[in-house]
């Protein structure tokens, strides 16, 4: 099977050298037999990477353990959802699933396209013929997924505990779907710059590839923000860690590509920015790969020391070049249409607000790349941490909330300080409300900060809420409908404004629940022994009792043994409720530690316990101090060393019970972090009117259809004989 | 103003910012960066009151708890120099006697002082192929 597997790569990468080659050679030679051709070998390649995923698939449902992959990744007794998901958790795997989303993507987008864009679409098929060969080159050549083993062990080496996580399972995919689905407007822009067909036309037929791009990588990134809150046992939702930077740098370019294509489909404008966004972008994708693969940066998701970094950087340096070099090569067809009028215009503040995005990302990127820079100009590594990451982003993130409150109202060309006064006098004033408000209601005076996000915040929610109002008010005296009817029906018209507003409103929901989280946040860590009671943000916290439960853990990671605690926290107003942290134990395959003994001492993972709330999140985490179990444990691997599984796991259970009995004061972590939910909340909106404005509309339904009707007119009054 | 002369006006201002925050950027990058270090560096050459980022592995059998504060020590990979190091706040979950760990912090009287909530460890080994390897060692 594992051959069929590898044969499926070798034809997929003759496929996308042959799809790259036919389409070139087509388009030059004026051949259209062979850039339809070109265009197939796309969905043949599609078709092949998805009977590789299918071959390694079976493997992990199987556990046969003569496949390398499956043998260093998964488990017997690892859960069948986590065997499903175990593929994207090894380089190689995740090799083949970024080629898979590849191939489906290009196949997805070439399909819409196959009646317009003759002049693009064959180079475009070209690029993401050779982006693909490049992962495929990687698989075959270096990291093969479907490597097997001579000897295959009797058991795997189990998936990860920490990576046992639904949320963790999804975040790859997504993060990988985002990264993929920017090659397509790269590939575009690329095919725009060859033929030198500069307009809006390429943006058009790949924005919504854009935008579904941009919305699976930002859940991606939310996901992996609520992994690491409830999973990672530290209680926070971001660290700046490289990888994390990684994710969030082609988002934030992505969201200036988003906004400033715009200005060049309205006026003709930013045509050279927005070929270099979408250039920085996706090569801000492949650095991410790159980085969560390479282990070039210390970082905790370095989960493998990679063998193909030198290939990535070669890849990525060829992008980098071949790019520019193109770019300046078609400088003069790339002039704008139009100059700025005025400085109070949407399109100054469009560029203003992509500068800040831009801005944003690099500090980011100084910050990650960091070490990498001070050893160079220095000699010595140094890093910079979190504060730094905080200190720097912190006001441009401001300057960004501001701008989200006044791009919206701001015409087009430029608006009369009247039309300002009209457009921001109600806003302002629930501003300022809010200011009054949060002084009066809240402990904000103390942050400074935190509370000029949250009156920025409140101007952004009134601009929205203004927006909707008018619109809707608007649509009312024309076609007199009831008020639900108007908002629905204006939504549906203009998908993709109402669906940006909708998303801005998520955004700042999401920077609310960050300043707030961030800046009120209390943390306690204690010791304590059954019985023992502390404070914590505005909770009494007791700990009632320790637990010691088999096979019996709640998230269904397949932990043999959990210990825990059952803690009662009672709030200022005297309501109780139990919280039930643990730690789950799994066991290792290290013989060294006995037969009883590797139960206890492999990898261990703290599952939190969460009060979530609207107003604040009660989070609590426990470490349970299991070292006066060492003794009978050693007694226990001499004694039962040899015995029949049912006796060991009657003595673990012994031991176990033993914890729950007379436990030693355990560690526990206690979070009261006000707001933090409003990320969650906030990232859900964003989803939701990204939805909507990706949605096709009913009036671009029936412009494809009508373009397509007058293609087919044009073939038929061309074959005509005449 | 006429147009061209605001143009260039605005490309100055504009120019200004990008050399403002370029600037901000690396002053702060260099002024508030932590050296990473070994242990061998950290007892040859620490001067007091500076910040490094400790990088070693967790000797064996060294690892106590004293209250709320974790003491370990943290040796060079090739064994030669050890460090003891003080540490308050979330151990990761893989910490581990053996493990490569990260740790922030300052020396004081011969003890590495850990910031809170500093620690920080290296992929857990049973999950890669290079470490896998060396488990042995």
């Amino acid at each position: 099977m594992a051959g069929i597997g590898s044969a499926c790569l070798f034809a997929g990468l003759l496929t996308a050298v042959y799809a790259a080659g036919a389409s070139l050679y087509g388009v030059r030679a004026g051949n259209a037999a062979f850039v339809i051709s070109g265009r197939r070998a796309i969905y043949c390649l599609a078709a092949l990477m998805l009977g590789a995923t299918a071959v390694l698939q079976s493997a992990f449902l199987r556990s046969d353990f003569s496949y390398a992959l499956v043998a260093e990744g998964s488990s017997t007794d690892t859960p069948t959802f986590y065997k499903v998901t175990a593929m994207w958790a090894t380089q190689d795997g995740s090799l083949l699933l970024w080629a898979l989303l590849l191939s489906l993507f290009a196949s997805a987008v070439l399909f819409l396209t196959r009646r317009s864009l003759r002049g693009i679409a064959p180079y475009a098929t070209a690029v993401l013929a050779i982006v693909a060969g490049f992962f495929l080159l990687l698989m075959v050549g270096w990291e093969n997924p479907f490597g097997t083993l001579a000897n295959p062990p009797a058991e795997g080496g189990g998936l990860n505990p920490l990576l046992r996580h639904p949320a963790m399972m999804i975040h790859p995919p997504m993060l990988y779907t985002g990264y993929v689905g920017f090659s397509i407007p790269f590939a575009f822009a690329v095919g725009a710059l060859i033929t030198r067909n500069t307009g809006a036309d390429w943006i058009r037929a790949t924005r919504r590839f854009a935008l579904v791009a941009w919305t699976f990588l930002g859940t991606g990134i939310m996901l992996g923000a609520l992994w690491s809150y409830t999973e990672l046992g530290w209680g926070g939702y971001w660290a700046w860690d490289p990888v994390e930077n990684a994710s969030l740098m082609p988002w934030l370019v992505g969201t200036a590509f988003l906004h400033s294509i715009m200005v060049q489909e309205k006026r003709g404008m930013l045509k050279i920015w927005n070929v270099c966004l979408i250039i920085a972008t996706f090569v801000l994708a492949l650095l991410g790969t790159f980085l969560v693969r390479s282990g070039i940066l210390d970082s905790i998701h370095a989960f493998g020391a990679s063998t193909i970094g030198v290939q990535f950087l070669v890849f990525i340096a060829l992008v980098v070049v071949g790019s520019t070099a193109l770019v300046i090569s078609r400088l003069p067809y790339l002039r704008s249409e139009a100059r700025l009028d005025s400085l109070l215009s949407r399109e100054a503040f469009f560029l203003l607000n992509n500068l800040v995005l831009v801005a944003l990302c690099l500090v980011i990127f100084w910050g990650t790349f960091f070490p990498l820079i001070s050893e160079a100009v220095t000699g010595t590594e140094a890093s910079v941490g979190p504060p730094w990451f905080n200190r720097l982003t912190t006001p441009l993130a401001l300057v960004l909330v501001l701008l989200m409150a006044i791009g919206p109202v701001v015409s087009w060309r430029r608006i009369s300080p009247a039309g300002l006064l009209r457009a921001f006098m109600w806003p302002v004033l629930g501003a300022l409300l809010t200011l009054l408000v949060a002084l009066a209601l809240t402990p904000a005076g103390e942050r400074p900060l935190a509370l000029l996000m949250s009156c920025f915040a409140a101007l952004v929610l009134a601009v929205v809420v203004q927006e909707f109002w008018r619109g809707a008010s608007a649509r009312r005296t024309i076609s007199g409908d009831p008020w639900p009817r108007a908002l629905s029906r204006l939504v549906a018209r203009n998908r993709r404004r109402y669906g940006g507003y909708i998303a801005h409103a998520g955004i700042v929901v999401l920077f609310l629940g960050v300043a707030g989280s961030s800046a009120f946040l209390e943390q306690r860590d204690v010791r304590l022994s059954p019985g023992d009671t502390f404070k914590s943000g505005g909770y009494d916290i007791t700990y009632e009792r320790a637990t010691a439960t088999l096979g019996e853990d709640r998230a269904g990671s397949g932990a043999p043994i959990t210990f825990g605690a059952v803690l009662r926290a009672r709030d200022e107003d005297g309501k109780t409720f139990t919280l039930r942290p643990s730690r789950n134990f799994y066991p290792t395959q290290d013989a060294s530690k006995g037969a009883i003994g590797r139960f206890f001492e492999g990898e261990a993972t703290s599952e939190v316990d969460v009060r979530w709330g609207l107003r604040r999140d009660l989070w609590t985490a426990i470490r349970p101090d299991i070292s006066a179990l060492e003794g009978p444990i050693r007694e226990a691997n001499a004694k039962f060393g040899n015995s029949s599984g049912d006796v060991q796991a009657l003595v673990i259970a012994a031991l176990a019970e033993r914890y729950r009995r007379d436990p030693a004061p355990a560690t526990f972590r206690a979070i009261v972090s006000p707001l933090v939910s409003w990320i969650w909340i906030g990232g859900g909106i964003v989803l939701l009117g990204a939805l909507i404005a990706a949605w096709p509309s009913p009036e671009a339904r029936l412009r494809r259809v009508r373009s397509l009707y007058s293609a087919r007119l044009g073939r038929d009054l061309r074959a005509e004989p005449s | 103003m006429d147009p061209s002369r605001k143009r260039t006006l605005r490309l100055v201002v504009a120019l200004g910012a990008a050399l403002i925050l370029a600037g901000a950027l690396i002053y702060t990058s260099f002024s508030a960066s932590t050296e990473a270090s070994t242990p061998s560096q950290v007892v040859a050459s620490a001067e007091p009151g500076r910040s490094y980022e400790l990088t070693g592995k967790v000797a064996r059998q060294s690892v106590a708890r004293d209250d709320d504060r974790l003491r370990f020590v943290i040796r060079d990979r090739d064994g030669k120099a050890a460090v003891p190091v003080s540490y308050e706040g979330v151990v990761p979950d893989p910490f581990r006697e053996g493990r490569e760990v990260i740790v922030s912090g300052e020396m004081k009287n011969g003890t590495f002082v850990a910031e809170r909530d500093s620690l920080v460890t290296k992929c857990p080994s049973k999950f890669t192929k290079e470490q896998t390897v060396n488990r042995g060692t």
